[in-house]
């Protein structure tokens, strides 16, 4: 009332109608617990090859270690929350045939601070592998393998800067290739993490710029951002030879869905093998549609020769850092193209010439703002410089 | 002050005791040491980093800027003696003194005006490095404020010469007055940290 | 101090207007709970808005290689999205119930600054719709809520020069709200409402406006130094002439952090009104969850880089603020046993008001939780970025704050529109709601530990993660026809009739319940004085010689004549154009910066008029 005082008599309120009975409690019991197996759940997708939760090597295997370690707890807590919260909603709900006025308690100090410090003294040893952890992810072995990674928009380059990967002409500069990272199993990477651009533009003339990506393939490690300005580190080793899928984890403009990624671990021999090949020039195609379509892709007749002014092929003129580096393009490793966004090869091993014609044809309809300029060309030159990169092995 | 006339509405009667108003504006000069704090923390953090000249210790002359910082300084004086004639009820003399503020603080940024067109002239514009992105930003925002703060003292002054403020006028003169303070001390704290304090030099 | 008689009888140049009915009152209202509806609405709107781009959005993901938005659609929507729940939806909704019910709480007539308070909405309104306008004029904002440069400063289309400016907009609007409600709090309690009094809701909202106050300004020089970094080619985000990416991350996250907690305290004020009230006992332990919200407001500035785990601060930061996100955790968990605490050997009512502040207790803990593990630090290196992420803050805003704003809004219905929103469809709406949210975010845990990065328009099939897609898109459309109940319920009451049988429905513990539904423009014909926290329960229950508590007799009163006589006339601030006035030169100013600076010239001549007009108006109509 307007004068505070209370006029209505201590009648059932109006709408004080009781929830519907024990249905709807056992319902949300139903529910609270499927949401905590679906959690558990996530650990049981084997096939999915971007799980955290199925880890191929030591660093992945580490964040999953320490995930695994605070769930239980986190399952504790959830149980005897949710829990409590369930068997008070129904042990003390209204019940019609007793309208009563429950004891008016303010509270309970020594419980206040007894629930203050439980949950601290939980979280406190949970911070301890925590910290631990941090510092021993963060050490960088002298003798690991260095590959530094460079972040475009929208895909992925990588340079092995060891002496003894230096390629075998020229001036013996690192062995750079896209896409695709190959790396020995059982071996201790660290990954310099560096964001380019400034070189490619689209059709209508935007460049790529350097922006922030991140470097994330979920099997083997847990993602560090890349940033324009600084050279951030991932140490990891894969365990076993496979193909490990990643991609960018940090939104860089249009095409940051797409911006993804392969690393393929390969045992000793077949290591051995890849390095030698990289190691070698460009293949020089033999007489036929590939050799025109090296003249094209150089403008040795005048015709063409755009495509040098970004793409790199390892001794030649060749020598642009803008785009992906072809000269090992039709590597059996090099699986996948244009930010790893189409597949090189149809499952048969043979060569998913679709997808390539496609993306000389018009690299902007199949991959929206794409940073390669839709050259115009003719379906016949397009025939060419599939025949030349696809003799790029 | 009790006012017992038919349509008096009550002195207002505060929880702190505290007039509301005054609450409200050492509020906002808190938050506005958060903004400035910012702007101030993006110029440290670009001391020395930016690639191509020109640099501070090529542009600056920090005798100009002293003096100008002095007439700023020597405003909030006058902002003192404006708001000390108000509480003795002498009117026209806190206008006088309102004016010679305002006056100061018109000659505070339009020295600033000079100082940076000068600046523009030898090559330092916004866009040219680091050191004119943050300078100009960090300066400029001041300026606004000042600038600001002279409109205020001026409708100050035309408000109380047209009878269109409160009979306590010394109260909303006290309000401007830690507005303009506040300023002053942000360019005291700009001063140092942009023009006094040392920048390294550039290798080469 | 400003007394009426000593203003001059000469009126300003335009009369002040007098009317608080009709469509015109609105524009010019000075009177908190209108200006709390005004906002109430809008922020509904925006949410409905928001709804339809989450909508979108898991439409386009209910399957691989999906076309039906293309990338560049999908970027504007889910920036929107963000942009639209957090600012123009969650923010302005607390500050609808701050507005409307704070004055009512602690004993006020109105807010500190009415007309301030007015200038508020206007201006949130209006950036709103500028905000919004960018789809017509060359493109929506399309980096992000957290628009990182140098993507966001580098981008070509138009859409993050509205963003930057919109923001600053609506962040004017919040802070000017800010200082009102704090000093609202501060200043204006009724006669013996202490500090401590005060219900746990006036305590939350007041935390959250000291929030507002330190943080928007952070994010306003961010914004700024991005609009220049845009618009006038500076250099503060850019890397080749030495600039730093990570510089707007920290601004933006020192303002971040906080933000969240702007979200959420209003929500934990209301679950601490609404618990008591339905299981009709006091809340558990006032003073720890008054002082978690404290410590929580505190904590908040000490734990932004946890945003950043992964960009490479190195071991000694990330060490930090692991731990200081470890110790927020406290604060925050303290609430949640309270709440409970109060439940406890309660007689618990679940109307539609305690169904969804129990749901939100519950979500809140879920989200809570996975909070927890974001904070052990090398786990996330593989949750950030992921869906698990976006899990983890749907949990506690979604489940904790919406949740909690629907609760509120069935409470406070009967005490605003005279009408009670009718419970069956209550319940309806709330079990749909917590089935399909659940459905919704749950499986996006399971989504960003299998691998499912954020912000990415389509997945291909290969990566396993169809199926939870599609649970959880048909979890999102369930929500939709949750709210599609809700405003069907709401459309119905507010046909019936006006008028409670009872204008204490609920059997309420707070001052906003001594009055009338809706209470009087003046709020009280008294001020009360305050004798106790529950200040109206303890008017209408009193302990016998047993200890138990017995109803007071209907007419009797505890405290006679106790009111604070102010004599026969209420003086109240008449309404006013001019805030709206000033509060139209800032989108202008803003189409300026981007078009033309003569624009910039005439906003900021409206917006220095409006200030003039307002600081010389008599400040009641003559």
């Amino acid at each position: 009332m307007a004068d505070g005082t209370v006029t209505r008599t201590c009648a059932p309120r109006a709408g004080a109608a009781l929830s519907g009975g024990r249905g709807t409690v056992r319902r949300t019991r139903w529910i609270l617990a499927l949401l905590a197996l679906t959690i558990l759940l996530a650990a049981c997708s084997k096939t999915a090859p971007q799980n955290t939760m199925n880890p191929a090597g030591p660093t992945a295997q580490t964040e999953k270690n320490l995930l695994v370690l605070v769930l239980w707890p986190a399952a504790a807590v959830f149980l005897i929350v949710e829990g409590g919260i369930l068997l008070i909603s129904i042990r003390f709900r209204h019940r019609k045939d007793r309208d009563r006025m429950p004891p008016q308690i303010h509270g309970n100090t020594r419980l206040e601070i007894g629930w203050t410090i439980a949950p601290a003294i939980v979280l406190a040893v949970i911070m301890v592998p925590t910290v631990s952890t941090i510092w021993e992810l963060a050490r960088q072995p002298a003798d690991a393998m260095q590959i530094t990674v460079e972040g475009y928009q929208w895909w992925w380059g990588f340079r092995y800067t060891d002496p003894d990967m230096a390629v075998s002409y020229g001036d013996h500069d690192a062995i750079v290739t896209a896409d695709v990272m190959v790396i020995p199993t059982g071996t201790t990477i660290d990954l310099t993490l560096t964001s380019l651009g400034g070189g490619a533009h689209s059709t209508s003339g935007v460049p790529d710029h350097e922006v922030i990506h991140s470097f994330w393939a979920p099997r083997l490690f847990g993602k560090q951002d890349v940033i324009p300005g600084e050279t951030n580190h991932i140490v990891f080793a894969a365990d076993e030879p496979g193909i490990y899928w990643g991609q960018c984890a940090e939104f860089c403009g249009l095409q940051h869905g797409k911006m993804k990624f392969r690393i393929r671990a390969l045992d000793e021999a077949d290591w051995q093998r890849w390095v030698a090949n990289e190691k070698q020039p460009a293949v020089t195609p033999p007489a036929g549609s590939a050799q025109q379509g090296m003249d094209l892709f150089f403008g040795t007749n005048g015709v063409g020769g755009q495509c040098i002014q970004c793409h790199g092929v390892g001794g030649t003129k060749a020598t642009s850092t803008a785009a992906p580096n072809l000269t090992h393009f039709a590597a059996t490793t090099h699986e996948c193209f244009a930010g790893c966004d189409f597949e090189t090869f149809n499952p048969d091993g043979t060569p998913n010439v679709e997808a390539l014609k496609a993306w000389l044809r018009d690299p902007n309809a199949v991959k929206l703002g794409a940073k390669m300029p839709d050259y115009g060309l003719t379906e016949q030159q397009i025939d060419l410089l599939v025949a030349y990169l696809y003799s790029l092995k | 002050m009790a006012d017992t006339t038919a349509h008096a509405a009550p002195v207002e009667h505060t929880s702190t005791g505290l007039p509301s108003t005054k609450l409200a504006m050492w509020l906002f000069l808190a938050s506005e040491c958060l903004l400035f704090g910012a702007l101030i923390t993006t110029y440290v953090l670009y001391r020395g980093a930016s690639t191509t000249g020109p640099y501070p210790n090529q542009i600056f002359d920090i005798r100009y800027t002293s003096v100008s910082s002095f007439v700023l300084l020597a405003s909030s004086l006058t902002m003192v003696l404006a708001l000390t004639a108000a509480e003795q009820r002498d009117f026209a003399r806190m206008r006088l003194w309102l004016v010679a503020t305002a006056m100061l603080g018109l000659t505070f940024v339009g020295g600033q005006v000079y100082e940076f067109t000068s600046f523009y002239h030898e090559g330092l514009s916004i866009k040219s490095n680091l050191f004119g992105t943050t300078f100009y930003v960090l300066t400029g925002f001041h300026g606004v404020h000042v600038t600001v703060g002279i409109l205020m003292l001026l409708s100050l002054v035309g408000m109380s010469w047209a009878g269109r403020l409160p009979d306590d006028q010394a109260f909303p003169v006290e309000m401007v007055g830690l507005y303009w303070h506040f300023v002053d001390i942000v360019w005291i704290v700009i001063f140092t940290v942009v023009y006094l304090i040392p920048q390294p030099k550039p290798a080469g | 101090m400003v007394t009426a008689a000593s203003v001059p009888a000469r009126t300003g140049i335009i009369r002040r207007p007098t009317a608080t009915t009709g469509w015109w009152s609105w524009f010019t209202t000075v009177d908190h709970k209108k200006i709390g509806l005004l906002y109430g609405f809008s922020a509904f709107a925006f949410f409905l808005i928001g709804g339809v781009e989450a909508l979108l959005i898991r439409s386009q993901l209910a399957k691989p290689d999906n076309t039906l938005l293309n990338a560049d659609q999908y970027n504007q929507i889910f920036t929107m999205h963000g942009v639209t729940m957090i600012f123009l939806f969650v923010m302005p909704m607390s500050a609808a119930f701050f507005n409307y019910l704070i004055p009512l709480m602690i004993g006020a007539r109105d807010v500190a600054f009415p007309r301030l308070n007015a200038f508020s909405f206007w201006v949130f309104i209006l950036g709103g719709l500028f905000l919004y306008s960018s789809w017509f004029l060359g493109g929506a904002p399309n980096g992000g809520w957290f628009g990182y440069p140098p993507n966001s400063t580098t981008d070509p289309s138009i859409g993050m020069t509205f963003y930057a400016l919109g923001l600053v907009i609506t962040g004017i609007a919040s802070s000017a709200g800010a200082v009102n409600l704090a000093v609202t709090v501060v200043n204006m309690r009724a006669p013996g409402m202490t500090l401590f009094r005060m219900p746990v809701f006036v305590w939350m909202g007041l935390v959250v406006q000291f929030l507002l106050v330190f943080a928007l300004p952070i994010i306003t020089v961010a914004l700024f130094e991005m609009l220049f970094d845009r618009r006038w080619g500076t250099h503060f985000f850019d890397p080749t002439a030495g600039g730093q990416p990570l510089l707007w991350q920290n601004l933006f996250w020192l303002f971040g952090h906080p933000e969240v907690y702007i979200l959420i305290l209003p929500a934990f004020g209301i679950i601490s009104e609404i618990l008591p009230v339905f299981s009709r006992k006091p809340l558990f332990g006032y003073q720890f969850v008054v002082f978690s919200g404290i410590a929580i407001g505190f904590i908040g500035f000490g734990v932004w880089a946890h945003h950043m785990f992964a960009v490479g601060l190195g071991p000694v930061a990330n060490t930090a603020f692991g731990i200081t996100t470890a110790i927020i955790a406290v604060p925050t968990g303290i609430k949640i046993f309270n709440w409970m605490g109060t439940m406890y050997k309660g007689d618990i009512h679940f109307d539609s008001p305690m169904l969804f502040a129990v749901g939100a207790v519950a979500m809140f803990v879920i989200g809570g939780l996975s909070g927890v593990t974001h904070a052990v630090v090398p786990s996330d290196y593989q949750q950030t970025d992921t869906y698990y992420i976006v899990a983890h803050f749907h949990y506690v805003l979604f489940g904790g704050a919406v949740f909690g704003l629907f609760g509120a809004m069935y409470y406070w219905w009967p005490k605003v529109f005279a009408r009670q929103l009718n419970e069956l469809w209550g319940k309806v709406q709330f079990w749909i709601l917590l089935v399909g949210f659940n459905l919704t975010f749950g499986p996006m845990h399971i989504l960003g530990l299998g691998g499912m990065i954020r912000r990415e328009y389509t997945y291909p099939a290969a990566l396993g993660l169809t199926f939870w897609n599609q649970v959880s898109t048909v979890g999102a459309f369930l929500i939709a026809l949750s709210t599609l109940v809700f405003i069907l319920n709401a459309a119905l009451t507010q046909r019936r009739s006006k008028g409670l049988a009872n204008e204490d429905p609920w059997d309420a513990r707070t001052l906003e319940w001594t009055t009338s539904c809706p209470p009087p423009i003046y709020n009280f014909e008294e001020i009360p004085v305050v004798h106790s926290i529950d200040e109206f329960w303890h008017r209408k229950y009193v302990e016998d010689k047993e200890g138990r508590l017995v109803r007071v007799p209907a007419g009797a009163s505890d405290h006679p004549a106790d009111g604070h006589k102010e004599g026969h006339a209420i003086h109240l601030p008449s309404p006013s154009f001019w805030p709206l006035v000033a509060a139209v030169g800032l989108p202008v100013i803003a189409y300026g910066v981007l078009y033309s600076w003569w624009l910039v010239g005439a906003g900021a001549l409206v917006t220095v008029v409006g200030f003039m007009g307002w600081a010389m108006e008599a400040p009641v109509a003559e």
